[in-house]
């Protein structure tokens, strides 16, 4: 640029990075400056940054939240099978799945307090209800489900020890109050488990709000595989049917949501999700799925295998959420990720000729 | 619940009562000379820490990087040779020739470039080389990603039309960094921030970092807009740079501004944000650009993601459903 003898002090001028599928940009026309020829409508795509810094900042959210998706999932999941044994007379799945989800939701928002920036304040997230912010709308989920959770597996923790626990006369409302706890957590279970995937869609992190419309599926599914994993691990094989029928069918959810999600989503916000640490976590994610899904259906009155195939089915929905979580950090951490898809679809929309919605006007 | 996009009034949105005009900036980015004063004043009134270790970027001017919960006005620096110029010039005329609004006939020939090629007149804008320099800052959109997230109600839509994060509230959540477009606002961290030594004494008194672990970032300097001050950025800006006041006269001089330039010949002159019907409803700080908004680090297509949020619910609930139907299957399926 200069020619200073202090030109050899400068950095090396960061390489401008080109399309990554071995399309080379052809540059732009710089022969019509004079106006006489009319202007291409769709420049080429050539990707420019400031010197390579994000456009977007990344959630500063560490491990902790992407625990917190899974074990959300989890206890979601376990609460559904919680349910499921209570109403059709399943007394050990019941008991399991009702001490997992209690376990599951109070790790993970101790998970999430600890992610706060002030984790003091973590009564503030009740300060409101904003039906805007899934974060908002989230807390509230996992309030209420909580408190389900809670009482049910109490009443669990209070049979397994003989009606020791101190609980007086209360003992008599708990007991009454059991069965509509496990149905209301059951209610909650859902939302709980579908949330997060709102709560990382509606941001402008381009990985997570490329894959908002699929990602609700794809999260509730992986809830499916993990919970009935947990239910495999815990539970005698004689009443872990449903959940070995819940394990399959978690598993094609979220195999076909995954597929369909990369498909519709603009390419090269995908890449994320293909490449690094977040690509291979999420392949192994699928494997371990599958490989769970097929122990599952196969051998899955054999307690070794069923209990082998609901670690495997553990690990992949643990995989699926930090490496859903990772690409959509990675993806804000790359300038290339918020301008490229960004300025593709301007140029479509002005293709279309759709002009009139662009943040850069000539007047 | 406002609207959650589209062009809208932003503080009838918020159900304030009584009439203040939205107030915002116009950051004319042609008659900035990169002084960094608004750097230095936002500092300054707002007591922000320092920000970082001091190190030297090597991005020509700019070592301050990024705006950020501890630089709430960030002065970017771009060195272009004459190339790049071409391509500023023509996508500015392509801009043109879409027929935006309020356009004249784009000028067939640019004098300026043919007054320069006779007489070097302008060293900092000749055709070989030209030095970029934008004070960028929050754009307090008309729909705030932030603001629309953050579960607390930490964030809130001032009376001017400006969105302000409330210290006292905040519980440091981080959703509003993911929920910016614009990668304006962050949690401000306690981190490795280290001051001299010999003013440890000066600094034992309070604390060296205010308002860590909580969410950060311009509040369009609220506490001086109350008592009818102008911010402290505009007020430090020696060019008129940033200018400050009424949103609607602020978009009415970019316009003003933005055609006094094109006639000139400078057809890579555009506006940032001055349109309502863009993916935030409009910007309450406009910018005069001088090429693509990507070049200054701007988002050249932002979009609220809150705009899509009743899809995303719909979704989440068709997801919800195929859960319960899938227990309920597993469950009448199972009976063995």
């Amino acid at each position: 640029m200069t020619l200073s003898e202090f030109d050899s002090f400068r950095p090396p001028e960061p390489a401008r990075r080109r399309r990554q599928d071995g399309k080379r940009g052809t540059g732009r026309r710089r022969d019509n400056g004079d106006g006489s020829r009319e202007m291409p409508m769709v420049p080429e795509p050539e990707f420019t940054s400031y010197y390579g810094r994000p456009v977007v900042k990344p959630a500063p959210w560490g491990d902790d939240v992407a625990a917190y998706l899974f074990l959300g999932g989890v206890a979601a999941g376990s609460a559904l099978l919680g349910l499921g044994g209570q109403l059709t007379a399943r007394p050990v799945l019941c008991r399991n799945a009702r001490l997992g989800a209690l376990a599951a939701v109070s790790a993970g928002a101790v998970a999430l307090v600890k992610d706060l920036g002030r984790p003091e304040r973590f009564l503030n997230m009740l300060r409101t209800f904003k039906v805007t912010s899934p974060m908002s709308v989230g807390s509230w989920i996992l309030s209420a489900f909580s408190a389900g959770a809670g009482v049910s597996a109490v009443a669990e923790i209070d049979r397994m020890s003989g009606n020791r626990l101190p609980l007086g006369p209360l003992r008599k409302v708990l007991q009454a109050v059991e069965g509509p706890a496990g149905i209301e957590a059951a209610v909650f279970a859902g939302p709980l488990a579908a949330y997060t995937a709102v709560l990382l869609g509606d941001t402008a992190t381009p990985t997570w709000n490329a894959a908002h419309g699929e990602l609700p599926f794809v999260f509730v599914s992986s809830a499916c595989l993990a919970a009935s994993g947990l239910a495999m691990v815990t539970t005698p094989v004689r009443e872990t049917g449903p959940a070995r029928n819940l394990a399959v069918l978690g598993v094609v959810g979220d195999v076909v949501a995954m597929k369909v999600m990369e498909r519709r989503m603009d390419p090269i916000a995908a890449e994320p999700l293909h490449q690094g640490k977040a690509g291979s976590m999420l392949k192994w994610s699928e494997r371990l799925a599958v490989a769970g899904g097929l122990g599952a259906l196969l051998g899955g009155r054999n307690r070794m295998v069923a209990a082998a195939s609901g670690l495997a089915l553990l690990a992949a929905s643990a995989l699926t959420r930090f490496g859903v979580f990772e690409a959509g950090l990675s993806s804000a951490r790359d300038p290339r990720y918020t301008i490229e898809p960004q300025r593709n679809r301007l140029a479509a929309r002005r293709a279309a000729g759709i002009t009139g919605d662009s943040i850069t006007t000539a007047g | 619940m406002g609207q959650l996009s589209g062009p809208t009034d932003p503080t009838a949105d918020a159900h304030w009562e009584h009439s203040h005009p939205r107030k915002g900036f116009f950051t004319d980015t042609s008659i900035c000379i990169g002084c960094k004063a608004c750097e230095v004043a936002c500092k300054e009134w707002n007591h922000n820490p320092q920000d970082g270790n001091l190190e030297l970027l090597g991005s020509s001017y700019d070592n301050t990087g990024a705006l950020g919960a501890s630089t709430w006005r960030h002065v970017a620096f771009i060195e272009q040779g004459g190339e790049r110029i071409v391509e500023a010039r023509e996508s500015g005329r392509a801009l043109v020739n879409l027929g935006m609004p309020r356009i004249g006939p784009p000028t067939p020939a640019s004098p300026a470039v043919a007054d320069l090629a006779e007489a070097d007149t302008t060293p900092p804008d000749t055709a070989d080389f030209r030095w970029l320099m934008s004070s960028d800052v929050c754009k307090h959109c008309t729909h705030a990603g932030c603001l629309d997230v953050c579960p607390t109600g930490a964030l809130f839509r001032t009376e001017f039309g400006t969105v302000v994060v409330q210290d006292d509230v905040c519980n440091g959540c981080g959703t509003c960094v993911a929920g910016c477009p614009f990668g304006v606002i962050e949690r401000r961290s306690n981190g490795t921030v280290k001051v001299a030594t010999s003013r440890d004494e000066q600094h034992a008194k309070h604390p060296a970092v205010p308002n860590a672990g909580i969410a950060q970032k311009c509040t369009l300097c609220y506490d001086r807009l109350v008592a009818d001050e102008t911010p402290a950025c505009a007020k430090a800006c020696p060019t008129t740079s940033i200018k400050f006041g009424d949103h609607d006269d602020m978009v009415e001089t970019a316009r003003e501004r933005v055609a006094t330039l094109h006639t000139q010949g400078l057809t890579e002159a555009r506006l940032y944000g001055a349109n309502e019907n863009d993916g935030v409803g409009g910007t309450g700080a406009v910018f005069l650009l001088l090429d693509e908004p990507e070049v200054y680090g701007l988002p050249p297509d932002p979009r609220v993601p809150t705009a899509d949020l009743p899809r995303m619910y719909r979704r989440a609930g068709m997801a919800v459903a195929g859960m319960a139907a899938a227990a309920a299957l597993a469950f009448l399926g199972g009976r063995e």
